[in-house]
């Protein structure tokens, strides 16, 4: 199958990369720029293991195709720390034990990161539906909650 | 509300401590390794061709198509693999199983051919290109009917075989009968008792559905013949077993890696068609091959959990106390008996099925039979068939309590084992090491404020609204286990531990368990820093790779504390006894004139005179006395002597929409105790996950299929698993009642919850209609069953 030639920014790099047309974006991150740490739960839009934040929002990137994303901006787990300094939002999660098996966290906490900047001081009840789109098998959910008000805390001091 | 944060402070970060998770590093900064991440130079990809149908013959199998297609390289039917006798593989319960259909199909998405290709996306391509004619037979969906007289025969491969590997078998679909107790004593215990009450008690098909599905990534070096095989394994050490056996490669040539998993829950103890045909395939082709599942074959396909048809009858005096227990059930096991329980257990333990109870008879029957339904019957999270035994207590006790008016707390405190009864052997033979059952129900009781639960559940019932409260109990039986009664494939269930002391004083360990998400190389670490006065973060832990770590059984059933723990702490005391003999030598008295103290041996009498075990490291590779041989390590494989028995008291209070049949989940509280606590951040966390779990069973999950035998819920829009919305918060609490056998007192938590979970909220539901004369309704507890409840009696008129 022919490849069409795309370019986007993931985590601040500029890339160019042939894709088959129907390559579905989680794949060409995984596999061809070798970001593994977006994960396929489902490929159904249902378990947020692959979300990434796409031009500004939060994406499932199992249901994109990657020719979509030609121009985007993507940020995926892998960029959120800064120049080896933890994002909040990575603090929260091992400080609050946010994470277990460790399969839906990056997808979770791009997630969080978003919803962070659309609600900077969420209630409990914004971020369980604030975080509604990513399932995760392992916490039950509340050191999840209690990992993105820690983040929420720490952003709202900076 | 009793939700407990102690904060233990200790110089290694030790038991007891809320030590923050080690392995968190790698996961929050995308870093994990787990099996699909692995991209070895000239990987190629399997993917299987399924049955559309759930019985038939196979006809035909044309994969001339699929191999004209660019990009493919090979495409295996049992054909192919049964010159390799690999067309068939046994299973952990003594039967076997098909890895390519052989002749016939019998359920719906099972493997009939395995299509290798250059990408995943042409092996999903070629897939469709081979070709398969099927004849339909008739199917067997509902287990309860596999031993009608005109059932179709699923097995013909074990036509007029009358003996299967636990015994007779009575029929066609008969897989094995089990019995345990004393019939006699229980019948005429019934026949005498003045109050009798019976239940017919489903527990539905489930699925474990951890996040990551299962898969495999097999490389085979064609030069020295090794065989290497990174998979999402719970049990690497018992794969590599299996692998040598069926390939016949010497078990030293095969390296199974387990790496980062994401999540397990039961579903990744067994091995699969897709492991058998990537390995094959990488041995034809020279070539690495991988396999991932898609989430539909995972849920279809792979290893589901429970579908027990129980009948449970109890036979009680006039103030309830419970004279015997008779339990029968019908124990559907798909088209394969491929149950992960220890070799002599065809129903696993379920003989825990007399609970936290002092019942003087008891007798239960299981009967396996085969079903047009994959295989499996694992343990989701809970020790064999335990959450099934105590599903059926808990729920049997609230029938008693309702026939007698009693109420659920007070039928079960007359009915506990005592604390000074410990330890108490049970009617069916388990002897439970320790508990204090009164002590914890009535913590939990107060906590909840029982009594005004009950208030205002009258004062709603007056009103018209539905309101329940659900008292559970239970017992679990986990740390499979001495090696007298538990075996797998024949290999004993002992766990090990490999610790290595290196002479600037950290230490590397290695244990034959496998963590899934548990946090094993956080709470390891500190039962070694405790036992060895060497801080926690100097203490590597790893697993899951057979060429390093010690044989073990792996990570199920909540063994790897009782097991795996134990072995790490007695590993720890053999070095620490080195340790001893060197310090005496260092210091020229007798190993015998020294005391512990925290991290250093010293001279009884002479607190000045001492030695760190940091010396002592250094001290172990350098010149020695006579008699003493250099170096600061220890192996340890353990077989522990029992079993452990962590139990809990959970209440739940539930509120139901009259009109939806919603039900909405506004109290859960839960008291554990599992022995000494190693690390509560993490036990928290643990329990948060497995009642999470346990509200998916008992309000919406279900392995539903048509009369046909299509399954109706292989995707996530149909197989529910709650999102942060539907979860409560949960309440814990604890009491601690060590385990008197195992070396640190500690008896593992991480299914409890799910055991106690299920029963707690279930029971809430049938609570909710108690009044109107309800004594049982069928799980999964879903909006419209509930509201099918509600418009049958007439509440939302
Ligand atoms: S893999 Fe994309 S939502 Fe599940
Ligand atoms: S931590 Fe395992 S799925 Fe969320």
């Amino acid at each position: 199958m022919g490849k069409k030639l795309i370019s986007m920014t993931v985590n601040g790099q500029t890339h160019e990369v042939a894709v088959e047309p129907r390559q579905l974006l989680i794949h060409t991150l995984r596999e061809e720029l070798g970001l593994t740490g977006s994960h396929i739960g489902c490929e159904t839009s249902h378990c947020g293991a692959c979300t990434v934040d796409f031009n500004g929002e939060s994406v499932k990137s199992c249901t994109l195709l990657a020719v979509q994303a030609d121009g985007a901006d993507i940020l995926t787990v892998e960029g959120l720390a800064n120049d080896g300094v933890l994002h909040p939002v990575q603090e929260g999660f091992t400080e609050k034990h946010g994470l277990q098996c460790g399969f839906c966290t990056p997808g979770m906490m791009i997630r969080a990161y978003r919803l962070l900047q659309e609600n900077p001081n969420p209630s409990e009840e914004e971020i369980r539906t604030g975080i509604s789109g990513n399932l995760c098998r392992c916490t039950g959910y509340q050191n999840i909650v209690r990992a993105v008000q820690y983040a929420a805390e720490k952003l709202s001091a900076e | 509300m009793a939700t407990p944060a102690e904060e233990i402070k200790d110089p290694v970060d030790g038991i007891g401590c809320s030590r923050k998770r080690k392995e968190d590093a790698r996961f929050i900064q995308g870093k994990g390794n787990y099996t699909d991440d692995l991209k070895l130079p000239g990987t190629v990809f399997g993917a299987f061709v399924r049955s559309p149908i759930a019985h038939g013959r196979v006809v035909s199998i044309n994969k001339e198509p699929a191999l004209a297609h660019p990009g493919v390289l090979a495409v295996l039917t049992a054909e192919d693999l049964a010159p390799l006798s690999l067309h068939w593989m046994p299973t952990l319960a003594g039967d076997k199983q098909m890895v390519l259909a052989d002749g016939k199909v019998c359920f719906q998405q099972q493997e009939v051919a395995f299509v290798i290709a250059e990408d995943r996306y042409v092996a999903a391509d070629a897939i469709e290109l081979v070709e398969v004619e099927y004849e339909e037979l008739p199917v067997i969906i509902d287990g309860r009917r596999a031993m009608d007289d005109d059932a179709p025969v699923i097995r013909d491969d074990l036509e007029g075989q009358t003996e299967g590997a636990h015994g007779e078998r009575i029929h066609a679909n008969h897989i094995f009968r089990w019995d345990v107790g004393d019939a006699e004593a229980t019948d005429k215990a019934f026949d005498t008792a003045p109050i009798t009450v019976s239940e017919d008690i489903s527990y539905q098909r489930v699925h474990p559905c951890p996040l990551e599905t299962c898969g495999c990534v097999s490389n085979f070096d064609k030069i020295s013949g090794e065989l290497t095989v990174y998979l999402t394994s719970q049990a690497p050490h018992v794969v590599r077993t299996v692998v040598s056996m069926l390939s016949g490669i010497a078990e030293s040539k095969v390296h199974v890696i387990a790496p980062d998993i994401g999540g397990g829950f039961g579903n990744k103890v067994g091995v699969y068609p897709g492991y058998v045909c990537a390995i094959v395939g990488s041995i034809v082709l020279g070539r690495p091959v991988k396999w991932i599942e898609s989430r539909v074959e995972n849920l279809a396909a792979t290893a589901f959990a429970r579908d027990y048809h129980m009948h449970g009858e109890i036979a009680a005096d006039e103030n309830g106390r419970i004279q015997a227990l008779r339990v029968n059930v019908l124990a559907d096991h798909g088209a394969f008996d491929a149950c992960a329980d220890p070799s002599k257990f065809p129903a696993g333990l379920f003989s825990i099925v007399t609970g936290s109870y002092d019942i003087p008879s008891a007798f239960a029957r299981v009967d396996g039979v085969y079903s047009n339904k994959a295989p499996g019957g694992v343990a989701y999270r809970c020790s064999f068939r335990v959450t099934e035994a105590s599903y059926l207590i808990e729920r049997m006790m609230d029938v008693l309590a309702h026939k007698l008016g009693v109420d659920p707390a007070e039928i079960r405190s007359r009915n506990f084992i005592k604390a000074e009864q410990f330890p108490y052997t049970s009617c069916l033979g388990w002897e439970y090491d320790s508990g204090d059952y009164h002590t914890a129900m009535n913590q939990a009781l107060e906590a909840v404020d029982y009594e005004g639960l009950r208030k205002e559940q009258a004062e709603k019932r007056a009103n018209g609204d539905l309101m329940g409260i659900g008292v559970a109990f239970f017992t679990e039986i986990v740390g499979a286990g001495p090696t007298k009664n538990c075996d797998i494939l024949g290999i004993g269930m002992i766990d090990s531990c490999e610790i290595r002391v290196h002479p600037t004083g950290s230490v590397i360990a290695r244990l034959g368990t496998k963590s899934q998400g548990q946090g094993h190389e956080t709470t390891y670490a500190q039962i070694i820093a405790t036992e060895l006065g060497i801080p926690s973060d100097d203490i590597q832990i790893e697993e899951g790779d057979t060429a390093t770590a010690p044989y073990g059984l792996g990570t199920y059933g909540s063994r790897s504390t009782p097991v795996g723990g134990a072995a790490a702490a007695r590993a720890a005391r053999k070095v620490k006894d080195k340790a001893r003999k060197i310090a005496a030598a260092m210091m020229e008295v007798s190993p015998a004139d020294l005391d512990w103290d925290t991290d250093r041996f010293i001279v009884k009498g002479l607190p000045d005179q001492s030695r760190t075990i940091k010396e002592i490291a250094m001290a172990a590779y350098q010149h020695l006395p006579e008699g003493l041989e250099q170096g600061l390590e220890a192996v340890e494989y353990y077989d522990p002597p029992n079993f452990t028995y962590p139990f809990g008291a959970y209440l739940c209070v539930v509120d139901i929409d009259r009109y939806t049949g919603e039900v909405k989940i506004r109290r859960f509280y839960a008291l554990d105790d599992c022995g000494t606590r190693i690390n509560p951040m993490i036990i928290e966390g643990q329990v948060h996950g497995g009642l999470t779990e346990a509200l998916a069973i008992a309000l919406g999950q279900e392995l539903s299929f048509d009369e046909d035998g299509n399954i109706l819920s292989a995707s996530f829009m149909d197989y529910f698993l709650p999102t942060a919305v539907e979860t409560p918060h949960w309440e814990t609490d604890f009491t601690v009642t060590p385990s008197p056998h195992h070396p640190i007192g500690a008896k593992g938590v991480g299914e409890s919850p799910n055991v106690g979970g299920v029963s707690a909220i279930s029971n809430a539901v049938i609570d909710a209609f108690a009044h109107k004369g309800v004594t049982h309704l069928q799980m999964p507890h879903t909006a419209y069953s509930v509201w099918k409840t509600i418009n049958e009696l007439g509440i939302n008129q």
